[in-house]
């Protein structure tokens, strides 16, 4: 479980977070969603210990991260998956190097290395790509090779920065459906970060909304589309027209 | 200022995560092997040009002048070797290297820091300062003495081509003219330079890649500012650390 309390972040004089508070329930997907530069990217960030909050908890099955030495921290880290808005993938590293990059330390044999690597791929969508590289991707590949990459060393928990933004419907789509497969067949706890309103009603079991800095409301996705909350009516309205 | 000072504390923050790291397990082998290569090896052919060069320019320079002054070229081979071994030698491979490995090194960080590729180290387990920068902290203070000891060989070699072309100095006379007076501390001022020179180039090279900021033209500043802070650090530095090599009886 990872419990958010009162979270503050700021850059400088802007303030992004203003007091979050949010629980994340193990095995659910829930989907935190609000405006550009409301400062989705920067909660995710601060989760999985990237970004150092200025005030509040992020305690991870019982550890405060906050509070960690860098050592523990990494360890912590460990439990994570993240699937970066643009990717991320290491450019002078093929397909398969870096689908393996997160099992580098499993001390497993080349075989065993290259069949988890396959699997992956197999979930993806992308088998037989392994010595391409980044650069001959296209950007759907590159977004499913990434999300190869993030569960390969079988995280706990899944963190997705706006995984189809950029993409065309039917790509976006794909990736959508792929986030629910893998929630299925690995079992694990997933936080999307999105402003496409579709996919979070179609991947999460909860919507948070988070609006000047704070979770001002969470609804089950459901129940979005006939919410009487008047932010949750806002948002709905502006994403359908 | 205060961005000065803050940029302060964060290169010697890194410098102390990588001394941690230097000790501590997995050790990244392999990438060491391959830095080595990339820094020493692929670097070595245009050191070399570039010392054989200074060494044939200081043979010439050195004859004239000698001429106008004692109306003979002589002592030709002390002062290339000399300069060769305790100043332009390290100077001039460190300046090098800072154009041809601290600028790409700059860049590929960089380039790796603002398309969130860092990040993404740590995501997956992995400490990217044990895992990019530790190896080429380290490739460049294996392979700088390296390139600089074979780089003063050469210069020397070049100064004697021309102190027997245009002077008609015999090799016999240039080479005991070389090592006459040069004694054991000189080669280790020499490299005792390189040593420093190395670590000061890297850290600088690395420091500055892995806290650019502000996309593709982050990069281009904190390429340019790498360079430019490297060669005023090297040229800064050999003054104070030759004053110490020599109050220290080190040549």
């Amino acid at each position: 479980m990872i419990r958010i309390i009162n979270l503050y972040k700021s850059f400088g004089t802007k303030q992004v977070l203003q007091g979050v508070n949010l629980d994340i329930y193990d095995g659910e997907t829930i989907t935190i969603m609000g405006s550009s530069g409301e400062g989705k990217t920067v909660l995710l960030k601060n989760i999985i210990g990237l970004m150092k909050p200025d005030r509040g908890s992020i305690i991870v099955d019982g550890t405060d991260i906050t509070k960690v030495d860098n050592r523990t921290l990494r360890n912590v880290q460990k439990k994570f998956g993240y699937l970066f808005q643009g990717s991320a993938l290491f450019d002078s590293m093929n397909v398969f190097e870096n689908v393996a990059f997160g099992l580098r330390h499993q001390n497993l044999s080349y075989e065993e290395l290259t069949k988890k690597v396959k699997l992956y791929l197999s979930y993806v969508g992308l088998e037989g790509i392994e010595n391409m590289y980044p650069s001959e991707l296209s950007g759907g590949m590159k977004k499913r090779v990434a999300l190869a990459r993030a569960v390969a060393y079988n995280p706990q928990y899944i963190l997705y920065d706006e995984p189809t933004t950029g993409l065309d419907p039917q790509t976006a789509e794909t990736i959508t459906d792929l986030i629910i497969s893998l929630q299925k067949k690995l079992n694990v706890t997933s936080v999307v970060v999105t402003h496409d309103l579709k996919a979070a009603i179609k991947v999460s079991q909860r919507i948070a909304f988070l609006s000047k800095g704070k979770i001002v409301a969470i609804e089950e996705s459901k129940k979005i589309l006939n919410s009487q909350e008047p932010l949750i009516k806002e948002f709905v309205s502006a994403a359908i027209l | 200022m205060k961005r000065t000072i803050e940029s302060l504390g964060e290169y010697l923050l890194l410098i102390y995560e990588i001394i941690l790291n230097l000790f501590s397990p997995p050790f990244e082998k392999n990438i060491l092997i391959n830095q080595i290569y990339e820094v020493g090896l692929k670097s070595l052919p245009v050191c070399l040009m570039t010392s054989v060069a200074v060494g044939m320019v200081l043979a010439l320079q050195t004859g004239m002048a000698s001429i106008s002054v004692l109306n003979e070229p002589a002592y030709i081979g002390t002062v290339v070797t000399f300069s060769l071994m305790k100043e332009l030698g390290p100077m001039l491979t460190a300046v090098v290297l800072v154009g041809r490995i601290g600028a790409a090194i700059t860049a590929e960080l960089g380039s790796m820091r603002v398309t969130e590729q860092i990040d993404a180290m740590y995501t997956l387990g992995t400490d990217p300062i044990k895992y990019l920068i530790v190896p080429r902290i380290l490739a460049f203070t294996i392979v700088l003495p390296i390139l600089t000891m074979l780089s003063i060989l050469i210069g020397i070699t070049g100064g004697g081509i021309i102190s027997y072309l245009r002077f008609d100095i015999p090799s016999t006379i240039y080479i005991r003219d070389s090592l006459d007076y040069l004694g054991l501390e000189d080669f280790f001022h020499g490299l005792i330079k390189s040593v420093i020179f190395g670590i000061i180039v890297s850290t600088i090279a690395c420091y500055k890649g892995f806290y650019t900021e502000g996309g593709a033209e982050g990069v281009g500043k904190a390429t340019t500012s790498c360079v430019v802070l490297s060669i005023t650090f090297l040229l800064i530095g050999d003054y104070f650390l030759s004053s110490l090599l020599i109050a220290l009886g080190i040549g």
